[in-house]
């Protein structure tokens, strides 16, 4: 089968920086391909030479069996994307903004009217839809930019950074949307800066660094190479905390570290949280936080390359 | 229609609905040809033509080719060079559209703003005084040769506009120009009152020819070799820049 996107040595120079050195990436038909890295690692160039904006200097990138370069035409008709910036107009209404791009893709007035009103619908924007984007909040600005990639029903989405700057509650509902974006069979290339995020939505995971991939695999076999998640509990009485940290070296099999009373632990699945909860409430041992955390993309790139100093 | 023409049209029905939106896009070209005009007709016209009246017969055509190349050059390169940097821009270039459309369609919305400033003009001349003898038909075809000529020059600043990163640079760039094309004319005095220097200048500006014909046909007068050389420097701008302009758009990343 043919994949949905691929790139094959992707290399880009900017002058003296080298955005790219060689990067390949692949995504099978309807899945979500997650590239994960830090600020500079180069996922908005990779983004921009798959969606026709910028040309590579070297390598191949293919949209659907397509070349980016050769078929530019026949790639824009399958591709959406939303980039890093809301790339909307301010001056307008969503829902003119949204006919705007139904009629530059040659639908007729009154269906790109209806498809105005039905993306509005699908990403909650119906009630604001009348209003100026100058006006939306960032979370409504990200879900217009989002409806807006989806008015010609791509087959090949680009989403770049989509919740950067989003309070986590709003992360939440742009999440909850793009996981409805591969429904119906649609291949989507998100780039994000959060592990977090690649885990919540990627089916594959490919980890940029200095224009490298420098890991690949599903979350779950990333999280493997990292070492899994942590649990973290702070006790509301500071007197307690012995004997939490005794009750978790019990459950996890490991001594936690503490740090200013907050006591954390590795743990291998996701089960343990269900153990810890009712023996810290037979202990009687009242807590302020409790959660399971992944390991941070510092984390990530500290395992992936020993070096510790992550941009941004 | 073409996929060029149709969507350079739906393109520049955006710009119309950004003006609407915001009015206050019009008032500089509203507002500085309204200026001009009344500061010269009350404060040069009784020196220079003895009376204001007489003053407002002579001004006026070159005051409506200088509001016509303002309106020009005070909006579509700047307009252009602001889409450019926010993310729809990204957007349109990755649609199945022709590359130049968003330019194209940013150009032909940006027409009204001529019409608004002539109307305006035109209204606020005909209040004063003006009487233009050559006859309806004849005052037509000025205002609509002192619009193909502005449009034409506003094509260098929306090369500039393309190609710039500052916006403030593509403003600078047509306040700068406005002053030797406009004022290097006979537009407020007669070409035998200036420095010689000055009248070499004039001689050779192209703005002066355009004046020339508004005047010529708006008060009658010889209008054939003057009306011919606006054509002909209008048709050479359009067919420099707006190749190299849109040549320039299609390559900017």
């Amino acid at each position: 089968m043919t994949d949905a996107i691929r790139t094959e040595g992707l290399v880009k120079r900017f002058g003296d920086t080298t955005a790219l050195a060689g990067v390949d990436l692949g995504a099978a038909p309807g899945t979500v391909l997650g590239v994960l890295g830090p600020n500079g690692a180069g996922k908005t160039t990779a983004v921009r030479i798959l969606a026709t904006l910028v040309r590579p200097d070297a390598g191949r990138a293919l949209v659907d069996g397509l070349d980016v370069t050769r078929d530019g035409d026949a790639v824009r008709r399958r591709i959406g994307l939303t980039g890093q910036y809301a790339s909307v107009d301010e001056d307008l209404t969503g829902r003119e903004n949204l006919v705007l791009f139904g009629r530059l893709l040659d639908l007729r007035r009154a269906d790109a009217r209806q498809r105005a009103d039905d993306l509005l619908a699908r990403f909650e924007l119906t009630e604001a839809g009348g209003r100026r984007v100058s006006t939306y909040s960032g979370g409504m600005r990200r879900r217009l930019d989002l409806a807006a990639s989806m008015v010609a029903r791509p087959r090949v989405v680009f989403l770049d950074e989509p919740t950067t700057g989003l309070d986590p509650g709003k992360r939440e509902d742009v999440w909850r949307m793009i996981r409805s974006m591969t429904a119906d069979g649609g291949t989507v290339l998100l780039t994000t800066q959060y592990l977090e995020e690649a885990d919540a939505l990627a089916d594959e995971i490919s980890v940029l660094d200095h224009g490298r991939v420098i890991a690949h695999g599903t979350p779950t076999e990333l999280k493997r190479i990292v070492g899994g998640q942590t649990l973290a509990v702070r006790p509301a009485d500071p007197a307690r905390v012995p004997d939490a940290a005794a009750l978790l070296e019990r459950v996890a099999g490991r001594s936690p570290d503490l740090a200013g009373g907050l006591l954390t632990v590795a743990v291998d699945g996701d089960g343990v949280l269900a153990e810890v909860v009712p023996a810290l409430a037979a202990a009687g041992i009242a807590v302020t936080e409790l959660a399971l955390r992944l390991p941070s993309l510092d984390e990530v790139f500290f395992t992936l390359t020993g070096r510790t100093e992550v941009a941004a | 229609m073409s996929a060029l023409a149709r969507h350079t049209v739906v393109l520049a029905g955006r710009g119309l609905t950004k003006a609407r939106r915001n009015p206050g896009v019009f008032l500089d070209a509203i507002f500085l040809p309204v200026v001009f005009l009344l500061m010269f007709v009350y404060l040069f016209g009784g020196a220079v033509a003895g009376s204001t009246r007489d003053y407002l017969q002579y001004v006026f055509p070159g005051v409506l080719v200088m509001t016509a190349i303002l309106a020009g050059l005070t909006s579509t390169g700047l307009s252009i060079n602001l889409d450019i940097k926010k993310g729809v821009f990204d957007r349109f270039r990755s649609l199945p559209i022709p590359r130049s459309a968003p330019l194209l369609g940013t150009v032909l919305g940006d027409v009204v703003r001529y019409v608004v400033a002539v109307a305006t003009l035109f209204a606020l001349g005909l209040a004063l005084g003006f009487r233009p003898s050559g006859g309806l038909a004849s005052t037509l075809a000025a205002a609509g040769l002192a619009i193909v000529f502005g449009f034409a020059l506003s094509w260098v600043n929306v090369l500039i506009g393309v190609v710039v990163k500052e916006e403030t640079l593509v403003t600078s760039v047509a306040f700068l120009g406005i002053f030797p094309l406009a004022f290097g004319t006979d537009m407020v005095a007669p070409a035998d009152t200036l420095p010689g220097w000055l009248q070499a200048w004039a001689d050779v500006n192209p703005v002066s020819q355009a004046m020339d014909a508004a005047s010529g046909l708006m008060l009658g007068g010889p209008v054939r070799d003057a009306v011919l050389a606006t054509l002909g420097w209008s048709a050479g701008l359009l067919a420099v820049f707006v190749p190299l302009a849109v040549r320039a758009y299609r390559r900017r990343a």
